[in-house]
């Protein structure tokens, strides 16, 4: 087991609101890759499946269904571009090529090659009367010009 | 502006809103309090939902009442019960449930509480989309908060009746906002929805009795509680009462969230409202209730937002999220997002679905692209009647095969333009139209 202490007992206590330990997963999945490296390489998800008593393969199934688990390496910023309806009706396609140009990655689906960015597309994140929109690192960014994308991104480390 | 009563946005304009404190002043916890502090019984509570009419917020419309009286009598059925509350909200266009959550957690804690002593629970999960940051953040502080207070949590309040809440993350699947698709998402399982029945009020989360609502459906039932039936009948249309959230999106000058009463013509909410359609352009196309209810034409745009009225356009009232088309926008280009959208979130285990998705995405990316065949309108169409109404799992078939049968009913002009001139206006002339033969 490598996962650290801490995130264990973090574990530890999540798993006590619910009356089944595996329910505990998805939310445990979201702490692994906030805290280590942004991804979940196939050694944190060997062991999810030894602390929640489950085979990696299932774990990887649950894992593999849901878009905001990246299963490989990801850039240090993930900047996702919603390009639903709402936003497209807004420009979303314009703010995509913003983001490539100002990432360096070649299209969405993709890292940078100096790996500081990965670039995705995003199914509607809800923010529709707000369009369009991006999420930079978990944080919503709304009513957007092409321009400030420059500026946001420009303002990352 | 026309004048109605409005309840839904008070408490969230106001400083620090989300706050226990701020809250409680505005009211918060009152309808509660009043449930606890007189001798109304659970059924009672029930009965006053019933008669109130109040309609779920969450796509379909069932009547909230009914859907509580449908839980086991909990003296006979000793089993755990639940309430998963639906705060999913990833069908395109809708953005409402997250106001209320990131503004006013402690009247959604209130909701829960209600539904938690009406159906007698023993505990509720509020299931938020992985990517609301903010709004779980402000819920989970405010359950804490009221836990302090002694809201939530053993004898709430010094009465005999207790309830805890527990807060659950998803992870960006449009699929785990379909009531069983979230119970095996909440179970720690990939979101493929279960077969009905048997239905989550005899077997939900873990095999226990459970109710699945909607955030703004709970959001309605501590003013219900505090305010009464027949007040809350007083807003809205008989079959739909009181007000809803209306978010409107797309080429409109002003979008946003906006309180409405059910029943209010489309028009209004577009012109009184959201300012009408942007840069003084004429209206193309709308799609009134979130991506699921198809395109519907200009001259629908005088329907009334309730159940009943868009049922007769043809349409449904969903999730009351408007999205507005002006005149220089691409029907097919919009389809085609949205059936991208439905072959990507589509979970797979029904053909239907799984084959459907992907062939109406692919037809209309060729049409798109100016590769269709004159044939492919009625191939459209056969698609979607091999996938609904009703023969699938869940309604997710049926949500991309009505967009679908609404743009051949309403825009078919569209279609037949785009295949005799080579599909999107940008796109023409940059390349031959290959009409290449592809078969299904
Ligand atoms: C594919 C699909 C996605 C859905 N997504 C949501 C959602 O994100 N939020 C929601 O409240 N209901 C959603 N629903 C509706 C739920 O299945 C369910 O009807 C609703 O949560 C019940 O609550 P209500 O009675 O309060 O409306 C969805 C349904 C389908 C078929
Ligand atoms: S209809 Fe589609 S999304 Fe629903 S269960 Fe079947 S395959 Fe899955
Ligand atoms: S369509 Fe982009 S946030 Fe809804």
């Amino acid at each position: 087991m490598a996962l650290p202490d801490e995130l264990l007992a973090e574990l530890d206590e999540l798993i006590l609101n619910y009356p089944d330990r595996r329910a505990g997963l998805i939310p445990a999945l979201h702490r692994c890759q906030e805290e280590l490296g942004g991804w979940l390489s196939p050694e944190i998800l060997e062991d999810c499946a030894e602390y929640f008593d489950m085979e990696p393969v299932e774990v990887y199934g649950v894992a593999s269904f849901y878009p905001m688990f990246h299963l490989k390496p990801v850039g240090k910023h993930v900047v996702g571009v919603c390009r639903n309806v709402s936003c497209e009706l807004r420009g979303a396609s314009d703010i995509t090529s913003r983001v490539c140009r100002v990432t360096g990655a070649q299209a969405p689906g993709r890292n940078s090659t100096d790996m500081r960015f990965y670039v995705e597309h995003l199914e509607c994140q809800g923010a529709c009367a707000d369009a369009p929109m991006i999420v930079v690192d978990g944080v919503y960014h709304e009513n957007l010009e092409p321009d400030d994308v420059d500026t946001i991104l420009g303002e990352l480390s | 502006m026309s004048g109605f009563e409005t309840y839904l946005l008070e408490r969230t304009q106001a400083k620090d809103s989300h706050l226990l404190k701020v809250a409680r002043g505005l009211g918060t916890y009152g309808a509660l309090k009043k449930i606890l502090d007189t001798p109304l019984t659970p059924k009672d509570v029930i009965e006053e939902l019933k008669e109130s009419g109040l309609r779920g917020r969450g796509g379909a419309g069932f009547p909230t009442g009914l859907k509580w009286s449908f839980m086991p009598d909990a003296d006979k059925d000793t089993r755990k019960r639940y309430l998963a509350l639906n705060a999913d909200e990833s069908e395109p266009g809708t953005c409402k449930d997250r106001v209320l959550m990131r503004e006013d957690p402690h009247t959604v804690i209130e909701g829960c509480l209600i539904a938690a002593f009406a159906m007698r629970l023993d505990a509720v999960y509020i299931y938020v989309r992985g990517e609301y940051r903010v709004p779980y953040e402000r819920l989970a502080v405010a359950i804490e908060e009221a836990r302090t207070a002694g809201l939530v949590g053993p004898r709430i309040l010094g009465s005999d009746f207790s309830c805890e809440i527990h807060m659950h993350k998803g992870a960006g699947a449009y699929i785990c906002g379909e009531e069983t698709g979230l119970m095996e998402s909440l179970e720690g399982k990939r979101g493929h929805p279960r077969p009905k029945p048997p239905f989550p009020a005899g077997f939900g989360l873990w095999g226990q009795p459970t109710t699945v609502n909607n955030v703004e459906t709970i959001y309605n039932a501590p003013f219900i509680l505090e305010r009464g039936a027949q007040w809350f009948r007083s807003m809205g249309t008989k079959k739909s009462p009181g007000n809803f959230l209306c978010g409107i999106s797309g080429h409109v000058e002003k979008p946003g969230v906006y309180e409405i009463p059910l029943g209010m013509p489309a028009r209004q909410i577009l012109d009184e409202f959201a300012g009408g359609v942007w840069k003084k352009r004429a209206l193309k196309a709308w799609i009134p209730g979130g991506s699921s209810t198809g395109f519907l034409k200009p001259d629908a745009i005088d329907t009334s937002m309730d159940h009943d009225s868009l049922k007769e356009a043809q349409s449904m009232f969903g999730t009351g999220a408007m999205i507005i088309l002006d005149e220089t926008a691409s029907v097919v280009r919009s389809a085609l997002t949205l059936m991208n959208f439905y072959e990507h979130e589509s979970c797979g285990q029904c053909s239907q679905c799984r084959e459907g998705t992907q062939w109406l995405a692919q037809i209309f990316q060729r049409i798109h692209d100016g590769q269709g065949r004159m044939e492919d309108i009625q191939l459209l169409e056969d698609l979607a009647n091999g996938m609904a109404p009703g023969k699938t799992i869940c309604a997710l078939s049926d949500a991309a095969a009505i967009p679908t049968h609404s743009v051949i009913r309403n825009f078919k002009d569209e279609l037949v333009e785009y295949v005799r001139e080579g599909g999107h206006p940008d796109l023409r002339g940059k390349q031959p139209a290959v009409h290449q033969e592809v078969g299904v």
